[in-house]
């Protein structure tokens, strides 16, 4: 039975392209048949995060329009056995996505996939609203920032009245938290909301904390999903939190500061 | 930023701990029309009140909104129908009726 997750956060650039890449990467890279899902309609970025980009033939929109068929549309992924990527379509036509459409589209993929893995577009459009329909589950990712913060809850809200589950009075979208671009000497500072604030606040289980690191951008500059980066931090975080998810009980890494020497202190810079 | 201040950071003023305050404030105030304060019988509420409508009068589907509000300690639910303005006889009720009770 194939477990459908949407990575959504409501607010744009938070890092849920970068999630949706390294979580999928990674639940591929541990032996799980996955599918990773661009609803971004007209804003295609998934395929250059992955890069995959110049191996996109048909996209969503011409299987659910059945131009193409999802062999002829589906990348696998040149790196990670098990990992498939379907990119989002760039028409402007945001009307492509029908209900009707995803779900035919992702009935199908439950048939040969364990992970389908539904990247979402920022805002509360229907794209947006498309990606979490369906989903079993949620990865809510959340910037330690009052508007990213804000975004999240409305999203829970979203999920939890306007997802299938909650629509059929089924048991609702399981939600996870992962906070995205932490500073923890920030956060220690008084600076940046802590993961205490912002669990706080939104009331929802800490799936994985990812730090604010270069990687990130080095990563995606190079069309790798920063999970593969594996000596990186953010890379290590990504990992970590993929366990998490299939039930390992590893304890949260870089959520505290690297204490620094006197000298570091007095010379090294921020 | 200079060696005295990066030596005594710390001292900072605390801007996190203004930001959860005001998030708490305005996370709980939209709450209140949205998540937690929106039961799930309400799509279904709504759903069959549309069905029993449309016995008697045939509306848009688009044409009901259900709308629960919470104000102190009562809740408000609030039903909005509007009603087909074209009517083959003449009805008097053919004009939108809002229909607030509480629940």
């Amino acid at each position: 039975m194939a477990t459908v997750i949407v990575v959504t956060s409501g607010k744009g650039g938070v890092g849920k392209t970068t999630t949706s890449a390294s979580f999928a990467a990674g639940l591929a890279q541990r032996g799980y048949r996955t599918v990773v899902i661009d609803f971004d309609v007209g804003l295609r970025n998934l395929d250059l995060i992955m890069g995959c980009e110049r191996r996109v033939v048909y996209d969503f929109v011409n299987i659910i329009n059945g131009e193409a068929n999802l062999n002829q549309a589906l990348i696998r992924d040149k790196r990670v056995e098990n990992l498939h990527i379907l990119p989002a379509s760039q028409t402007r036509d945001k009307e492509a996505l029908t209900r009707e459409g995803v779900e035919r589209v992702l009935n199908e993929l439950r048939q040969n996939f364990e992970y389908i893995v539904c990247d979402s577009p920022a805002g509360i459009e229907r794209g947006a609203l498309m990606a979490l329909y369906f989903a079993d589950e949620a990865l809510v990712v959340t910037n330690p920032e009052v508007s990213s913060v804000r975004d999240s809850d409305r999203i829970l809200g979203i999920l939890a009245s306007r997802s299938r589950r909650a629509e059929q009075g089924e048991n609702p979208v399981k939600e996870h938290l992962v906070l995205a671009r932490y500073a923890p000497e920030r956060a220690d500072r008084g600076d940046m909301l802590s993961v205490e604030d912002v669990l706080e606040i939104l009331g929802i289980p800490l799936l994985g904390v990812i730090p604010e690191s270069p990687a990130v951008l080095q990563s995606s500059n190079a069309g790798v999903p920063v999970i593969l980066e594996e000596d990186s931090d953010a890379g290590a975080a990504y990992s970590d939190l993929v366990d998490r998810f299939l039930g390992k009980n590893l304890p949260h890494r870089f959520i505290t500061a690297q204490k620094k020497g006197f000298l570091k202190r007095l010379f090294g810079g921020g | 930023m200079g060696l005295f201040e990066n030596f005594f950071r710390g001292s900072s003023n605390k801007s996190a701990a203004l930001a959860k305050e005001r998030l708490q404030i305005i996370v709980a105030h939209e709450r209140g029309s949205g998540r937690r304060g929106s039961p799930d019988y309400l799509p279904a509420l709504k759903k069959e009140l549309l069905e029993v409508v449309r016995k008697y009068v045939p509306v848009d589907p688009s044409q009901i909104k259900v709308h629960l509000d919470r104000e102190g300690g009562y809740e408000v639910l609030e039903l909005n129908i509007t009603l087909p303005d074209e009517e083959p006889r003449s009805r008097r009720s053919s004009e939108s009726s809002q229909k607030p009770g509480q629940s």
